[in-house]
């Protein structure tokens, strides 16, 4: 088949297993999770045969896997979709595939597929465990299957659908309705659980969030379209001509030129969908849904989509200074601010919620210093080990709950850190998992995929003279490797603090497998990102990934000259940052013991309280104050109510003057009684005597005749 | 020759006469009599016309034969009824036979 093709082909399956299990098969879980599972493989079939075939074309950079329609009638021209895979688009295939797939294999084993139904549970509400009777007699809670499981599979297959295309797009049209697709099973799957209060506004807090984020990069792609004409990425990218007028060309607005005000714009939806500061307070919320899958796709995932949109507009982004200072702002400070945050936070999925914050801000910082290649190598190894890390806590989970299950106390937080403890025995894979993610997450040198991406933008802002990114994105690696190992240290070191964390439980095979292939990655991905100059490492293996992803661009960038200085600088951070999390908290066994609970890291700098007094009491005040009380009840009742009354009034003036007195009364009424009148005094002249009758008739002929004969005749 | 109006001044007395006695008599016999004289007048007339005219026209006592058929007729009619109201109502009085009023 031709590449094109399948190309066209890879977001397929998963949006047709969506259609059939909503319609067809939501009855049959197992039927169910056969389609999702098997379309997700198909498109991960599908993209690694492309991947594989993008490998072996030389200068793909140039020559990409192009193919387009026509598709919407422009006047005299067409509006074209099509599919494009160049080196960035395929490395990014590379982890969506993987990741996605693992996704739904451990979906399976997550929504305990193959255990009993539950004594109470409900559709809307997480499985509360079945009661189950063995052989000898004894009755034991296990957990319960998942009642909405096929629509948790439908969901997923419409994910996978939207993240596809917006991979495989040419254009920015496309891109977007991925995006929003994305945006629209973020919702439905944060609010999953749509039964417990705190997921529904959490599913809406995510849809509003990003919505702000999604008009803006609108109306950049709008603001695009009517100076280009096109929205087709390689359409715009390699005309020079209009590269340098888009440059060039100012605007009114913050003495931004076209090419800044547009990428600002589409930087401005980034900053929503992939939770940069201000617009981040969605994403740890978005920790309501499903723990582990849904937290993944919000993380590692879907996330990544705002950074890979980014990367796809690199080339007109690179066009305005100002605009990249920006970028590089906000990624080095969300980066700082989401690390402080982490260090605070007790819940396990929180942790990883801030730190894939931070991490995103690592590469829009990246993006705004100019360092394309590093983001990308970032990106792609942050999904690896971040989607580890996710499937792993949910893996803890779902063990703490077997133990939760077990003592049946209901009232332990199987997602607290403080509850659990020296689960490394419990969950042998778990824990090596998970510690292979955390050390990828805190750069652990040279053998973690971590440290090469991280260390590759630490060096570029180092070569390229940006020391306050440098610095700041240094404080961040640390804080990074202390709450990971603050976290690792927490959940797997020391000995159990609970009775549920003794009763813990290694989880099934489909949970686990995913964990050990995407640790696989955690590792070796680092591998083909390797600089050249490196000391005895380097030139072992060709430095591939530069190479490649390097060649999207036009000019591919150089990279960075070897220094000491940001090798050190990252080695020091990870190594410190690991060891002071190990020997600051190897030894705490409650929340009081913890120095770092300070309340304004662990209320996350109080941006929610800040929003909820700026932004949401506001709208509530105006919604109640003023438009429901002013201007409904007030102005817009008031002036209906005035309309009435006149209208009443002069109603009654026609009902009381017209209708009354002159129609009854007059017409009608008078009518009636002028007749009546008249017949009661007209009435006595009939005598019934004949004579007189016959006298008054000759009375009128003589009267008429005379009449007749005085006006025929004398005149 | 006696001249035209002479004529028609006794047509014109005798129709008078017969106009004041169905209004003024009170028997209904005396009423239907002076309707016969008022047809007698209008018959005077006609001859009187005719003999005054055109006399080779036969039309003005053609009509004074039809006027005597129908009051033939009439007074047949007239007197029956006279006969039926006071079988009923033992009068023949105009005025006592007033159903008709109000």
């Amino acid at each position: 088949m031709a590449t094109e093709t399948l190309i066209w082909l890879i977001p397929l399956p998963p949006v047709l297993a969506f259609f059939l299990i909503v319609l067809f098969t939501n009855k049959n879980k197992a039927l169910s999770h056969m389609l999702g599972v098997g379309a997700a493989g198909l498109s991960w079939l599908a993209s690694m045969v492309v991947f594989v075939r993008a490998l072996s074309v030389k200068h793909l950079g140039e020559h990409p896997f192009h193919a387009s329609i026509n598709w919407l009638p422009t006047g005299e021209t067409w509006f074209k979709i099509g599919v494009l895979i160049d080196p960035l688009g395929a490395a990014v295939l590379f982890f969506v595939a993987w990741t996605i797939f693992m996704i739904f294999l451990y979906s399976v084993g997550y929504h305990n597929f193959g255990q009993p139904k539950g004594d109470h549970d409900r559709p809307g509400l997480p499985p509360h465990g079945a009661t189950v009777t063995d052989a000898h007699g004894h009755k034991h809670t296990v957990p319960s299957v998942e009642p909405m499981y096929s629509r948790f599979f439908a969901f997923l297959g419409l994910f996978a659908f939207g993240m596809y295309t917006l991979v495989v797009s040419d254009n920015l049209l496309t891109l977007f309705v991925g995006w929003e697709i994305m945006g629209l099973c973020s919702y439905l799957l944060i609010g999953f659980w749509y039964g417990k209060p705190s997921a529904r506004n959490a599913a809406i807090k995510a849809f509003m969030t990003t919505r702000i984020g999604d008009v803006f990069m609108l109306l950049g792609i709008a603001f695009l379209y009517s100076v280009t004409g096109t929205l087709s990425f390689r359409e715009i990218f390699t005309n020079e001509e209009l590269m340098h007028a888009l440059g060039t060309t100012a605007t009114p607005v913050l003495g931004l030129s076209v090419a800044g005000l547009i990428s600002l714009l589409l930087f401005i939806g980034t900053i929503g969908k992939s939770a940069q500061w201000p617009l981040h307070v969605w994403l740890p919320d978005a920790m309501e849904g499903p723990t582990p899958v849904s937290a993944m796709i919000h993380a590692a995932t879907m996330v990544s989509a705002g950074v890979y949109a980014v990367l796809r507009m690199f080339p007109l982004l690179s066009l305005d200074p100002a605009t990249m200072s920006i970028v590089a702002f906000i990624g080095a400070f969300t980066a700082l601010f989401a690390a402080t945050i982490a260090v605070a936070q007790n819940d396990i999925k929180r942790v990883l919620a801030y730190s894939t914050i931070s991490q995103l801000g690592f590469m829009i910082a990246a993006l705004g210093i100019g360092a394309y290649v590093a983001a990308a190598f970032h990106l792609i190894t942050h999904a690896f080990f971040k989607a580890l890390l996710f499937l792993g806590s949910g893996s803890v989970i779902h063990g703490m709950e077997h133990g939760v299950l077990h003592t049946g106390n209901h009232h332990v937080d199987p997602q607290d850190m403080f509850n659990m403890g020296g689960l490394r025995k419990k969950m042998p894979i778990t824990f090596w998992t998970f510690l292979i993610g955390g050390f990828a997450l805190s750069g652990f040198p040279v053998i973690t995929a971590g440290f090469w991406s991280k260390d590759e933008i630490l060096a570029d802002a180092w070569a390229h003279h940006h020391y306050a990114v440098f610095i700041t994105l240094a404080v961040a690696a640390f804080l990074t490797a202390f709450y990971t190992m603050r976290q690792i240290t927490l959940t797997f070191l020391g000995e159990p603090r609970t009775e549920e964390a003794k009763h813990a439980q290694e989880t099934p095979w489909t949970m686990t497998a995913p964990l050990v292939v995407l640790a696989f990655f955690a590792v070796t991905y680092g591998w083909v990102g390797i600089p050249e100059h490196f000391p005895v490492l380097g030139g072992l293996v060709p430095n591939w990934f530069h190479d490649f992803v390097g060649h999207t661009l036009e000019h591919p960038p150089k990279a960075p000259e070897f220094n000491w200085v940001p090798l050190l600088t990252s080695l020091g951070v990870a190594l410190g940052g690991l060891f002071f999390g190990w020997l600051a908290y190897r030894n705490v066994k409650a929340p009081a013991e913890d120095k770092l609970q300070i309340s304004v890291l662990k209320n996350k700098w109080y941006f929610d309280e800040a929003y909820d007094f700026l932004f949401v009491k506001p709208a509530y005040w105006i919604a109640e104050t003023f438009v429901y009380k002013w201007m409904d009840k007030g102005v817009l009742d008031g002036i209906l109510h005035f309309i009435a009354y006149i209208t009443g009034v002069i109603g009654a003036a026609i009902r009381h003057y017209i209708d009354l007195l002159v129609i009854n009364e007059t017409i009608g009424d008078g009518t009636a009684n002028t007749v009546k009148w008249m017949g009661f005094n007209l009435r006595p002249i009939q005598t019934g005597r004949i004579q007189q009758y016959m006298l008054a008739s000759f009375v009128v002929l003589i009267v008429v005749g005379a009449v007749l004969y005085y006006f025929l005749v004398m005149a | 020759m006696i001249p035209l109006s002479w004529y028609l001044v006794l047509s014109a007395l005798l129709f008078s006469i017969g106009l004041f006695g169905v209004l003024a008599r009170r028997n209904a016999v005396a009423i239907l009599l002076g309707i016969e004289l008022m047809l007698n007048a209008v018959n005077i007339n006609l001859a009187s016309f005719w003999r005054y005219g055109n006399t080779a026209q036969m039309g003005g006592q053609v009509f004074a034969i039809i006027v005597f058929a129908v009051a033939a007729a009439e007074v047949a009619v007239g007197l029956a009824l006279i006969i039926s109201v006071y079988r009923r109502r033992k009068t023949v009085l105009a005025e006592e036979i007033d159903l008709m009023k109000w």
